[in-house]
């Protein structure tokens, strides 16, 4: 095995032995990336020059008898929509051509912290709005399992990255399944934590309720060791909660015996691929062989998820990208004559189609007339959605759906038709808008592309989603599977 | 929910963002048709219901409003697309 191909707990392993150096561990990523990237097409930055140095820094400090982080020495992918100081933060869109942040998220300063090696930053839908990269201002990622089809989105890059092994672990953030659906689509394991579990310091705002930073990982084992280096309080977060966090590392538990598991009724029917129906429902049995006692569960609310997603992520969203003036950075239109004119040129040739349609939609849903119908009515929705997921949870220790109701689409399938791929959120929205954690899990394949199994907990459960996700793995080989690149 | 190009006009006023007349004319459509797939939440009963803004309990948290030094002013300004002695450039709004 290259070192390349390895998890971030196999090359931790190595390390820690010394049978191997961060600086050969950064090379062989690299040699990956310059086999395979052209390909591919997930990374915006990629930081040759400094990661070299770092390693060779890392390496030093290692010498020098330190003790090692899981994270020392280990290649990581971040999102570009997560400020890296000094380096290029575009967010995928032409408003932020030349953003250079002056700071780094908390995210990027604590695994700097532990020794971790920022390798790139990776394509996203532009401002993270979509889901299937298709709208990055900049470059289609292509998935690696099938060059001709969507890595998912918006965090397609990460994703297509981890499934390529032109890095070892990858930031991504999930709004409505920006981690989970491309997961799904490239065969690796995302997490989107409970909200607040992570901070968003430093996380380019989309919609601010339900945004959260997670890991996509080769498996589980590094999706915990990853979420242990990411989550915790942070006073520049207020919204990031104050309660100490697990060793996440002790909830790999190989054992689900009497564990109640519910499988969501309404995301197996209308809308989802039979294909990916009849994965779900083996690996629902498979956890019933082990010993879980697993049982069908109506959540009948679940279905106007979308709907109440698209009112409120758009109106939040409308009001977040209010900050892309052209004054503080970024983009400024040449015909900028006067304010106005600064503004609306700016913001036109700054901005993709899909951004320019969700900022119309979310003022709209929050212009006067049109408040209480729309937006009001969708928090109302919200608190139903919640009400639903509460209940099963009296009774479940955790829920499965799949993560995505196909596996991936074809480049350019459906660009033209927005609704069609808003849809494809459909399993993923509902639990951003109640604000709880789930996993997607490599679950099968349906002609040669992954099926993604989404397990979710409820708050703060992020411990039960280990044990559930790591028992199905210990007992499946879909994570051993590589795409011919 | 028919949403007219007028609507969509007076939307981008609110939102300062330039259209074409291209763009005006798809989004007219497009906003009308997603709109029209959102109204399946006024099946719901919500009479009773409260608002959710945050799904995770949420409070108002306060700092000391202290000045603090800015060491990388140079850096942030950096950024601005007009910059004046560390300070933003804009065009003039006032006579």
């Amino acid at each position: 095995m290259e070192l390349f191909e390895l998890t971030a707990h196999e090359l931790h392993a190595k390390l820690d032995k010394r049978e191997t150096s961060a600086e050969e561990i950064v090379k062989s990523v690299l040699g990956r990336i310059s086999k395979t990237e052209n390909k591919v097409s997930a990374f915006m930055t990629i930081n040759i020059d400094e990661a070299i140095i770092k390693a060779k820094e890392i390496d030093d400090y290692i010498a020098s008898g330190k003790k090692l982080t899981p994270l020392t020495g280990i290649p990581v992918a971040i999102k570009d929509n997560m400020c890296t100081r000094g380096i290029l933060t575009t967010a995928s869109s032409k408003i932020l051509r030349n953003y250079i942040p002056p700071y780094n998220a908390t995210v990027v300063e604590k695994i700097l912290q532990a020794g971790a090696i920022p390798i790139g930053k990776t394509n996203l839908d532009e401002f993270a709005m979509g889901s299937s990269t298709e709208n990055s201002a900049y470059k289609v990622t292509k998935n690696p399992w099938n060059l001709g089809t969507v890595p998912g989105g918006s965090s397609g890059g990460s994703a297509a990255c981890i499934a390529a092994d032109e890095a070892i672990l990858a930031f991504g953030s999930d709004t409505g399944g920006s981690i989970r659906q491309p997961a799904s689509f490239c065969g690796v394991v995302g997490l989107k934590p409970t909200y607040g579990r992570v901070s968003r310091y430093g996380l380019i705002a989309f919609a601010s309720s339900l945004d959260q930073i997670g890991p996509l990982t080769k498996d589980v084992t590094d999706a915990a060791i990853f979420l242990n280096a990411m989550a915790g309080h942070d006073p520049k977060d207020s919204t990031s909660v104050d309660l100490s966090v697990p060793d996440y590392r002790k909830s790999l538990i190989d054992d689900v015996k009497n564990l109640k598991i519910g499988v969501i009724k309404e995301l197996l029917g209308e809308g989802i691929s039979s294909s990916v129906k009849k994965s779900i429902l083996e690996a629902a049995e498979l956890l019933k062989k082990l010993g879980a006692k697993v049982e069908e569960v109506s959540m009948p609310t679940l279905k106007y998820g979308v709907a109440a997603y698209y009112l409120l992520a758009t109106a939040e969203a409308s009001s977040n990208l209010e900050r892309y003036d052209g004054v503080k950075y970024g983009h400024r239109s040449a015909s900028s004559d006067d304010i106005l004119a600064m503004y609306y040129n700016t913001r036109r040739e700054g901005f993709g189609p899909e951004v320019k349609r969700r900022i119309m939609l979310g003022t709209y849903a929050l212009s006067a007339g049109y408040y209480d119908a729309y937006y009001l009515k969708a928090q109302k929705v919200r608190t139903l959605i919640k009400n639903d997921f509460d209940k099963a949870f009296s009774k479940f220790d955790a829920l499965l759906s799949p993560t995505a109701p196909s596996p991936a689409f074809k480049i350019g399938e459906k660009t033209d038709d927005p609704l069609s791929m808003y849809l494809s959120d459909i399993a993923t929205i509902p639990v951003n808008l109640a604000g709880i954690p789930a996993i997607s899990i490599p679950c099968g394949f349906v002609n040669d592309l992954p099926v993604g199994l989404q397990i979710i907990g409820k708050a703060f459960s992020e411990e039960m989603l280990f044990r559930v996700a790591y028992t199905y793995e210990q007992n499946t080989e879909w994570h051993k599977r590589k795409p011919k690149l | 929910m028919k949403v007219t190009i007028k609507d969509v006009e007076h939307v981008a006023i609110l939102a300062r963002l330039g259209l074409s007349d291209d763009e005006k004319k798809k989004f007219t459509e497009q906003l009308s048709r997603i709109l029209e797939y959102a109204e399946v939440i006024n099946k719901l009963d919500t009479k009773k219901v409260e608002p959710t803004s945050h799904a995770i309990p949420m409070k108002n948290i306060f700092r000391e409003d202290k000045v603090v030094p800015c060491e990388n002013a140079k850096e942030i300004t950096a950024n601005a697309p007009k910059e004046d002695n560390n300070m933003f450039s804009v065009p003039r709004i006032m006579e």
